[in-house]
């Protein structure tokens, strides 16, 4: 603890360098860093992402063509690593190519329900009274559909096709995100430091701008992070429905609902792509639940 | 003389739950007689509460390290059972706090929780139990106790909560009542009640009382001995009336000099302690008051604390010069 | 964003000589509804504050004391227009706030206010400097002279710049915190700083040195203080007039030496025979008042203490006492102190507020 009242007489220099404290952000960082949990979730993430990314380079094979000769071969198959599917494409080169539909499934919709919901929410709860309670009732009608009822209705409406399916996550997924954030900036609204801003003739915009976003962007951010996993798992079932994905474009849930019927024949290649699935939404959860725990400020 | 009602010796707890372990209390001895009121205070971070959770285990226990004795009427408080404990705790042993909202359970009445308390420890009939409760509430003065006994208490006003919490700690008849900072959130018309009452409770029931505040003129109210906590220790221990006629330590001192009292001169400054309390995880070697200290001296900052030094008329402290702190050396700090 | 007016702003301005009104409340009044039912009416209302006339004299400082409910933290959030009053108004300095000699935001300038909770007042995600320095870019001023500043003020409040003025909220203990409050509030050069149980939060020994810190303060930039506290004692050592508030009303109002030696209220004789005495030989014998304050929801008629008055007349339930002055600069809302209220016609004994400070 310092001694304050004796630094008063300190020489004084008004434009001497300060010392300056670690950023926010580098000090969540660095709390992250320090759980592993959140690092090998990011860790594996990183990987599929980089997977996705590379998968022309990396694949071994073609992901759309394969033999009828070969089909429904076992994992460890010669030259198919990771078996083959019901026409014969080289399952390994299918996974890493459907990454890239599957992340973009995944991760758009959320992206763009961050911004908007954000914004709606953030609106409501600061601006509070009638605005508030007209805002929220509206979000709270979309809130009242079942997500997955939401999102094949609204992907029925618009038709088939991958934008299509992407602007219904986005629509099911700017409720919650919505809720999220009109909460959490309610609670902030009414702190002291809110009201002392208010009282040094801040006007809205700016008090929002420079006092509320900091402090809501982040667990909004955090939430948002545990939705791509269901929206991961959504997206999978609209391609199940035909509603996203084309065939024989690959995308995990799409492949997912091809394979279902080879169950019987080769169980472990058609768990497969619900694996990857699995590990992309379950780290995506892990690493949201570490950002959580960094973020909290006092020690 | 016979044994203390309450003997603590030696008593540490370091909290070991964060990223560096905290000696929050740092070998407090401590004597209570039957009967007799003794207050702790202190500022925040001084050890006063964690020290009276000790007597009752109340601390953590998987993420604190204790060590010393504590004996409360015959029982050795550290060697208790689970049985033996919770009997112990209510029976033997109370306590209320700041906030009785978070120490009652809202959705019983009043009467239900003194009821089913009293039920728990002694085989009496249920209207046996409920008389007792009408008479704990008449005891501490609650207006229309039949009335009350049947609401809950978010229907009741602050102050007569706080009643209701002293009348269920006392369902058990406890020997020793611990008062953790009772009157603190409490308006100023109705603290003294509270304090007058607890002063009342003293004297009527024989309780020995421990009461922990930071607010001195509410010690000074209620207790007949006041011990003053600084970084976990007991620095001072002496009647009310002598500490407050006579600091000895240089913390009690500076203490009673910062407050605002009585007629001031206008604009006048306060004699203030320099500095702020220190980390606990972090205590300076020697005394640790001593870099806020007007007395200090080297030999103050070197090794170990310095030994608890006795004085006249049985009152201790906690310092290596006391006796430039005598009143003759200095002459009486103003109260 | 209208320049502000230099003229009024700057407080170096000199003073119209001392015992002039710089701040007036007129009729202040709020109540808070309590929402319930299917419509969500308002079913009931908290009588939050009930018709407040005070004047704020230039330079000096206006203790605030009452207990919880009294309406005290509610004035200071009107004061500074932080609620909407229903009905009164607000004179600073002879300009009605919100007219157009004075808008809002320019009075929000002369005015300022620290808050108790010394965490929650400021931005977690700022710096320190960043924090002081807000307001005053609000204001127009450049982000590098709004930093000078900062740092000078730092060094006023007793707060190195160097070590505090790059480092967040959490790194600071309490009494630091609230010195950085308290440098914010004085970042836009306000005539007037509103401190609503500013230093009630903090120990003991840090109280004082923050107490010596608005001491000085307020000498050396010519502030006027309102000082809002349930600590007796710290009111009476800061404060030139105070205010006693009992349920939404001024009860007492007058010099503070008179008021606390010579307490002319029954409600404020009893507060401050409440205080402990601070002298074992003589402690406090007997309760000056028995039960709570009653609740500001559906307050008391007439006079709002007579329930717990310990010498009423039966009228004192149906009539309220005008806040009348009994002596110069001093002024009590009793039937007792007015002679022509009828309290003394029935030849009782005439109550002495005194005899309960006994």
């Amino acid at each position: 603890m310092v001694d304050a009242t004796q630094t008063a007489t300190a020489p004084l220099d008004p434009v001497a360098a300060p010392v300056r404290s670690e950023g926010y952000w580098r000090s969540v960082w660095r709390r992250l860093r320090r759980d592993k949990v959140a690092m090998t979730a990011g860790g594996v993430l990183l990987f599929i992402l980089s997977l996705a990314v590379f998968a022309p380079w990396i694949a071994p094979q073609d992901p759309l063509h394969g033999t009828m000769l070969m089909r429904l071969r076992p994992i460890g198959t010669e030259g198919h690593i990771l078996g083959t599917d019901e026409l014969g494409r080289d399952m390994l080169s299918r996974l890493i190519w459907g990454g890239r539909l599957s992340l973009l499934m995944g991760v758009t919709p959320v992206i763009f329900a961050f911004f908007i919901g954000s914004a709606i929410g953030i609106t409501a709860g600061y601006a509070g009274g009638i605005v508030n309670t007209l805002i929220m009732r509206t979000v709270d009608v979309f809130y009242a559909f079942p997500s997955v009822l939401l999102a094949v209705a609204l992907s029925g409406a618009l038709g088939a096709g991958l934008g299509n399916a992407l602007l219904s996550l986005t629509v099911v997924f700017i409720p919650p995100i919505a809720r999220v954030a009109e909460s959490v900036t309610t609670r902030l609204r009414s702190s002291d430091f809110i009201e002392a801003a208010r009282a040094s003739g801040a006007s809205a915009l700016t008090i929002v701008r420079v006092h509320v976003l900091g402090n809501v962007l982040g667990p909004i951010f955090v939430y948002a992070t545990s939705l791509i996993a269901v929206s991961m798992i959504l997206a999978s079932g609209l391609s199940f429905l035909g509603l996203g994905v084309r065939p024989p474009n690959p995308e995990w849930g799409l492949m997912l609902n091809t394979l279902r019927t080879a169950i019987y024949v080769q169980p472990w290649v058609a768990a497969l792509p619900g694996m990857m699935i699995f590990a992309v939404s379950i780290s995506f959860n892990l690493l949201s639940d570490g950002l959580r725990s960094a973020m909290e400020v006092r020690a | 003389m016979t044994d203390p009602y309450v003997r603590i010796r030696d008593l540490g707890v370091t909290f070991t739950g964060g990223a560096k372990p905290v000696r929050a209390v740092g070998g407090v001895s401590l004597d209570i007689r039957e009967g007799e009121a003794v207050a702790l205070i202190g500022e925040s971070g001084s050890g006063k509460s964690v020290t009276m959770r000790a007597i009752m285990r109340l601390n953590p226990e998987k993420r604190s390290r204790i060590e010393g004795s504590i004996h409360v009427g015959g029982h050795d408080v550290m060697k208790l059972g689970a049985r033996r404990l919770a009997r112990f705790r209510g029976a033997e042993v109370a306590m209320i706090f700041q906030e009785p909202l978070l120490a009652l359970d809202p959705v019983y009445t009043l009467g239900a929780q003194i009821t089913e308390s009293i039920r728990r420890h002694e085989p009496v009939s249920r209207a046996e139990a409920r008389a007792r409760a009408l008479q704990l509430f008449e005891r501490v003065r609650i207006p229309s106790p039949e009335r009350r006994l049947d609401s809950y208490p978010h229907e009741m006003s602050g102050g007569m909560r706080q009643r209701a919490m002293i009348a269920l700690a006392l369902a058990c008849r406890p020997k020793l009542l611990l008062a953790d900072e009772p009157t603190t959130a409490l308006d100023a018309t109705v603290q003294i009640q509270v304090l007058l009452l607890l002063r009342e409770l003293q004297r009527d029931l024989g309780l020995s009382i421990i009461f922990v505040t930071h607010d001195i003129g509410a010690a000074v109210e209620v207790a007949d001995r006041i011990a003053v906590m600084y970084a976990g220790r007991i620095v001072e221990e002496a009647s009310a009336r002598d500490l407050m006629r006579a600091p000895r330590h240089p913390y009690t001192i500076g203490l009673l000099k910062s407050r605002a009292h009585g007629a001031m001169v206008k604009g006048a400054r306060l004699d203030t302690i320099p500095g702020a309390p220190p980390d606990l995880a972090n205590l300076p070697a020697g005394c640790a008051f001593a870099p806020r200290c007007f007395l200090a001296a080297d030999s103050c900052r070197r090794d170990d604390p310095p030994p608890l030094v006795a004085l006249d008329g049985g009152r201790t402290a906690r310092c290596l010069r006391v006796e430039h702190t005598h009143p003759d050396a200095i002459g009486t700090p103003a109260h | 964003m209208s320049p502000p007016d230099t003229s009024r702003a700057d407080s170096a301005r000199p003073l119209n000589g001392a015992g002039e009104a710089l701040l007036t409340v007129r009729g202040l009044k709020k109540y808070f509804p309590i929402r319930g039912g299917i419509l969500n009416r308002a079913v009931k209302r908290v009588h939050a504050v009930d018709d407040v006339d005070l004047e704020v004299m230039r330079g000096e400082t206006l203790g605030v004391v009452g207990e919880s409910g009294c309406g005290k933290s509610t004035t200071a959030r009107l004061l500074m227009e932080l609620i909407e009053p229903d009905e009164g108004e607000l004179i600073f300095d002879g300009c009605k706030v919100g007219s157009r000699e004075l808008p809002l935001k320019e009075y929000r300038r002369q005015v300022q206010m620290v808050f108790q909770d010394s965490y929650s007042s400021l931005n977690p995600r700022l710096t320190i400097e960043d924090s002081i320095a807000f307001g005053a870019q609000v204001h127009g001023t450049p982000k590098r002279e709004a930093l000078a500043r900062t740092h000078d003020l730092l060094a006023r409040v007793g707060l190195d710049p160097a070590r505090f003025a790059g480092r967040y909220p959490h790194e600071l203990s309490g009494g630091q915190r609230q010195r950085v409050n308290i440098a914010r509030a004085l970042a836009l050069r306000p005539r007037v700083i509103i401190l609503d149980e500013a230093v009630s939060a903090l120990d003991k020994s840090v109280e004082a040195q923050v107490l010596n810190l608005l001491t000085d303060l307020k000498a050396e930039f010519g502030l006027t203080y309102v000082f809002i506290s349930h600590d007796l004692n710290v009111v009476r050592f800061v404060s030139d007039r105070v205010l006693v508030m009992y349920l939404g009303k001024v009860v007492e109002l007058g010099e503070a030496e008179r008021v606390y030696t010579h307490p002319q209220h029954p409600y404020t004789a009893a507060l401050l025979s409440s205080m402990p005495s601070m002298d074992p030989d003589h402690r406090t014998e007997e309760p000056p008042l028995a039960g709570d304050p009653p609740n500001p929801i559906d307050p008391p008629t007439g006079c709002r203490f007579h329930t717990r008055c310990p010498s009423i007349r039966p009228f004192c339930a149906t009539r309220e006492p005008p806040l009348a002055d009994v002596e110069r600069d001093h002024a009590v809302a009793c039937h007792a102190r007015v002679p022509a209220s009828g309290y003394h016609d029935d030849a009782a004994a005439v109550p002495d507020p005194e005899k309960i400070t006994a």
